[in-house]
């Protein structure tokens, strides 16, 4: 039994063993943001709703915002700002910046952690799977075209 | 949200104990978190499910139907292609349930237990019925999505879940475990009978947990498909949606269900409809005119009167594709 205090919390992000020591209530969104310092997720909607707060829980693209932190404990937290290796960014970040794939770039972050999982999925995504990836990642600009076009020369580029 | 204690067991045995008036189950916390957010439900203690083990996962046993693992998210289910062989209307039910992240949080049993989405239900300022008030504020307020018949407690809200019509047209059942045993009821037997009055969407006990779900062999030997409308085209509840399922030979269907979701507080068997096709092959005339029994004693209210036709419709589509014509 944990709380209704804050208690420590053990998991993995971007690799890498981190611990915080938060209340039960609090999301996995606030761990990371206040806890971690890792702001690439966003706080819109709160509600489940936008995607702006994805990121991967073991591989699974996942709304932060409406996931316990003391629920994530032993398990495996993706973020996107684990994603560039030795100063080089991923190609799917490479390859939104190529297609200009955001205007604002509040969704951005969770738009490419849902892209990222699609492709590790899915070596070949057809337009089609990428709607699907990113129906949940609500963009209010209206950047899709240029997501979607993004994804698919991401996924040609590793198949290269 | 307001703080609480955390728990989370290992067996059902230790969460039975632990579960009971403000100490509320959560599994992908998809419906429940957004209720504590709201206000709406305001927990002194969770107890989580996600640490007990064996309850992921489906299997099919010859002779003992199809048993689904409570805690399965929604996605594995939805694309697993030896499940959508067993049981294609699951695949079908979830194509548009959810996004891809809710599908990957949210579990098979959660969807069944998943709270109404009235707004004036989920908005803490209004005290109405199902909250313990004493008016539904939808009867005479803003009712686009509400429910046209089974309204007998003067409660308005309509049964979101897709799944729950798709199961309940293959006459699935739900286990459910508590420290002092085991029960089983139907999917359609979960949901409380609206004609009750009570104030509670399910008949889910203080202490019990949904451990699986089960499909019997005649419900298996149905086809089965869904129909959903929504108000945009990506994922979206309902507004009106159609499970019907029947065993199909030579065109010819038998034991016809037929059931919507989204136009009554509980999955609503268009029981008229069912027995104008049960027996018969249906060509677009036939389905026609069964459709037409759908929905006959609907009351809807000021927003809501578009769901009748549609749910026609729908159903006149599912027959069509049930009889292969």
């Amino acid at each position: 039994m944990l709380g209704p205090g804050a208690a420590d919390v053990a998991f993995e992000v971007n690799g890498h063993p981190a611990s915080v020591h938060v209340p039960p209530h609090h999301t996995l969104l606030d761990a990371l943001r206040d806890e971690l310092g890792l702001t690439g997720a966003k706080r819109v909607c709160d509600e489940g709703t936008c995607g702006a707060c994805t990121v991967l829980v073991d591989g699974r693209p996942t709304y932060s915002c409406m996931t316990l932190a003391v629920a994530c404990e032993g398990r495996s937290i993706e973020t996107v700002e684990g994603l560039a290796h030795d100063g080089q960014l991923d190609p799917v970040q490479q390859a939104f910046i190529a297609t200009d794939a955001y205007q604002c770039g509040f969704c951005t972050p969770g738009q490419i952690m849902s892209v990222v999982a699609l492709l590790r999925a899915n070596k070949a995504p057809t337009a089609e799977d990428v709607h699907r990836a990113v129906a949940g990642n609500l963009c209010r600009c209206g950047a899709y075209p240029g997501i979607v076009e993004a994804a698919l020369r991401a996924a040609r580029a590793r198949r290269r | 949200m307001k703080p609480f204690a955390y728990a989370r067991p290992a067996t059902v045995a230790e969460a039975s104990r632990l579960l009971g008036r403000g100490s509320p189950a959560i599994a992908g916390g998809t419906d429940l978190l957004g209720l504590m957010k709201g206000g709406i439900a305001v927990p002194e203690r969770l107890v989580d499910l996600s640490g007990i083990e064996g309850l992921r996962g489906w299997s099919r046993e010859r002779g003992a139907g199809l048993r689904i693992g409570a805690l399965t998210p929604l996605v594995d289910l939805e694309e697993d292609d030896r499940l959508a062989r067993s049981l294609p209307i699951v695949r079908e039910a979830l194509a548009d349930a959810a996004t891809l992240q809710l599908k990957g949080m949210g579990t098979i049993g959660g969807n069944l237990l998943q709270r109404n989405r009235c707004w004036y239900f989920r908005d803490e300022a209004f005290p109405c019925w199902l909250k313990g008030g004493i008016r539904c504020f939808a009867a005479d307020g803003e009712s686009h999505y509400h429910a046209v018949v089974g309204t007998d407690a003067g409660c308005n809200r309509v049964t979101p879940s897709d799944l729950a019509p798709a199961l309940v047209a293959h006459d699935a059942q739900v286990r459910l475990a508590s420290a002092r045993g085991t029960r089983t009821v139907s999917v359609a037997d979960l949901f409380t009978d609206p004609a009750l009055h009570r104030r509670e969407e399910h008949t889910i006990r203080p202490g019990e947990i949904l451990t699986h779900v089960v499909v019997p062999e005649a419900g298996l030997q149905r086809r089965g498909t869904y129909r959903k409308a929504m108000d945009r085209k990506a994922w979206s509840f309902a507004l009106v949606s159609v499970a019907a399922a029947a065993r199909v030979r030579e065109g010819r269907l038998r034991d016809v269900r037929i059931v919507l979701g989204s136009v009554a507080p509980i999955p609503w068997r268009a029981l008229e409809a069912e027995q104008a096709v049960e027996g018969t092959t249906v060509d677009d005339a036939q389905a026609r005119r069964a459709s037409e029994l759908v929905l006959r004693d609907a009351v809807p209210l000021k927003d809501n009167a578009y769901k009748i036709p549609l749910a026609r419709e729908l159903v006149r589509r599912a027959l069509l594709r049930l009889a292969g014509a």
